[in-house]
């Protein structure tokens, strides 16, 4: 579905043949416009790809971060990745004659020097306290964001690229970028899901997780790596996606419970699907022009969060 | 009891702790045999839960030493010490979406790989502990859907599910209405009879502990302040000095056991 709709509405059949068509085995034709297979296959489906990548990184550090903090309202952003990724971002598009190739480059380093300068203040000998992680993350990530919206002001025809990015605009198409995020998503996603039963053993505190045998100081480095390193994948080729890292892990919590093990990979599936609509959405609504997935997100996904909210009536599920 | 024939399980030697630059600890030294259950009391703030913090190597110490079973809790990873020692912390709202089974299956974190996949010797494990505290039935109950009482012999499967020599209790009765104080205790002391268990139990009810354990360590300020039998240690002297406090003492005329009660 989501490579036929779009500013062009490629028949669904049509698509489904024309992928198929691709596969060595299968003899398909059909009269269908060219520029159906060029759309199809050089725009929509990577585009796609990176989309369902998207929503399953956020939604996987989401579940990561929340367990890691035991706090429900941990999202992927909590330690001011988000902020040094928009920040590397905006860098980028300031200086000219540099190529919007290099904006996902720009965002990547943001992101990460940030998460290694939280990490560095947050620690304390050789532990690092959480509390300290997240004031460390809130501190840097509002002081770049505030040179962010310093460099926005400044620059007038930059502003709309800026927002577009910080709301989730994809800054990329084509199967080249895709291919250079791949390693990042896999190798960050897998991490992600090796993390549910060393998750699950923190829910208890750290000071007990350490009782219970756990190595607490190289599990919490071992959840930010691969939280950080997904993220950074994330908002790097698609900009600042709010809300499906937040909320998707809460929905699947109520339905299926609170063991990480279960909760990542489905958190990560779930996040995927939760994208993946809200792209079809974002293109659609507004075809020719469309509008950045952080907002759709936002505005479908919370209502629908808070309906769930009330009809599931358990109440723990924290 | 067999202190001449077996060396002892926790042996704590001259050890100090600090918090900052604050003496939390100050030369503690304490042997706890095979068997053998000692009390651990002391006005609020006496250095207790450090100790616990200390020997479970949640803390570090800044001096002296913690060897269990002859062994130096610094030179053991962190999964060896749990299967060295087990911790039966208070009971709190924590984990509260886990399943009683889940939980108690969390003790063998040790001995599981990274993936936490359970072997069926640890689901034995786990069984085995559930039915020593009485909560096997309520497996598939969510932590927060128990009582504080149950939540606390939750923990104590856990700690058991751990399979450790060793086991230390923080003040495992606080929070409990008489009934599962008087059973936990009774539970506890039926164990180390049963599996040779040495227990350290943080305990503030003075008569409970004078009930249950073998010897007492009376701590003030961060200090030994008497250590041996309930009797030598729970005397109108040592009480005064430490919880400033009158008291009297008598024999109860049942159990024979060394009680107290307030003298003013």
């Amino acid at each position: 579905m989501s490579i036929a709709l779009g500013a062009v509405t490629i028949p669904p059949g049509n698509a489904l043949r024309i992928l198929l068509g691709r596969l060595p085995w299968l003899e398909l034709s059909g009269n269908w416009p060219a520029y159906f297979e060029t759309i199809l296959l050089d725009l929509r489906l990577p585009h796609t790809i990176l989309v369902a990548l998207t929503g399953m990184a956020l939604a996987g550090s989401g579940a990561s971060f929340q367990g890691l903090f035991r706090n429900p309202l941990a999202d992927p952003y909590l330690i001011g990745i988000a902020s040094g990724a928009g920040l590397g971002a905006i860098v980028v598009m300031s200086v000219p004659q540099v190529g919007r190739f290099l904006i996902p480059v720009g965002a990547f380093l943001g992101g990460l020097i940030t998460i290694l300068a939280v990490y560095r203040l947050a620690k304390v000998g050789r532990m690092v306290p959480l509390t300290t992680l997240i004031l460390a993350g809130v501190a840097i990530g509002s002081f770049a964001s505030a040179l962010t919206s310093f460099l926005m002001m400044i620059s007038d025809e930059m502003i709309l690229q800026a927002m577009n990015f910080l709301l989730g605009g994809s800054t990329v198409t084509g199967w080249e970028p895709l291919v250079i995020a791949l390693p990042y998503f896999a190798v960050g996603l897998v991490l992600l899901i090796l993390g549910g039963h060393s998750l699950n053993v923190l829910q208890f505190g750290e000071e007990q997780a350490q009782q219970l045998g756990l190595n607490v100081e190289r599990v919490k480095l071992f959840i930010i790596i691969s939280a950080s390193l997904t993220t950074a994948a994330a908002v790097s080729f698609s900009g600042v996606i709010g809300f499906v890292g937040l909320v998707v892990p809460h929905i699947v919590r109520l339905i299926w419970g609170g063991d990480y093990r279960k909760l990542i990979p489905l958190s990560i599936l779930g996040g995927g699907i939760t994208l993946l609509l809200s792209d079809i959405v974002a293109r659609t609504v507004m075809a020719p022009g469309y509008l950045p997935v952080g907002i759709v997100t936002s505005l479908i996904g919370a209502p629908f969060f808070l309906w769930i909210l009330r009809r599931a009536k358990k109440e723990v599920f924290w | 009891m067999n202190q001449s024939n077996n060396p002892p399980v926790i042996q704590i030697k001259s050890l100090s702790a600090k918090y900052g630059e604050v003496t939390a600890l100050k030369d503690i030294n304490l042997n706890v045999y095979k068997g053998e259950i000692v009390g651990l009391i002391g006005p609020n703030g006496a250095g207790k839960t450090t100790l616990i913090k200390v020997l479970s190597g949640v803390k570090d110490c800044s001096e002296g030493e913690v060897l269990i079973n002859q062994k130096s809790i610094n030179s053991l990873s962190p999964s060896q010490r749990a299967m060295a020692l087990a911790v039966v912390p208070q009971a709190r709202q924590l984990g509260g979406a886990f399943s009683v089974e889940q939980a108690v299956l969390l003790g063998r974190t040790a001995y599981l790989g990274f993936l936490g996949k359970p072997a069926s010797e640890d689901l034995l494990k786990a069984a085995w502990a559930m039915e020593q505290a009485g909560v096997d039935d309520l497996a598939d109950r969510k932590l927060a859907e128990i009582s504080g009482g149950e939540q606390q012999r939750v923990l104590l499967a856990r700690a058991l599910a751990q399979d450790t020599p060793a086991l230390l209790l923080d003040e495992p009765t606080n929070h409990l209405d008489l009934r599962y104080q008087v059973n936990l205790l009774k539970l506890i002391k039926e164990l180390v009879k049963k599996e040779g268990l040495s227990v350290l139990m943080a305990m503030h009810d003075l008569n409970q502990v004078s009930g249950i354990a073998d010897r007492v360590l009376l701590l003030a300020d961060g200090k030994e302040k008497a250590l041996g039998s309930p009797k030598e240690v729970l005397t109108p002297e040592n009480i005064r000095n430490t919880y400033q406090t009158e008291i009297e003492t008598y024999t109860h005329p049942k159990t024979n056991k060394h009680m107290i009660f307030p003298a003013e």
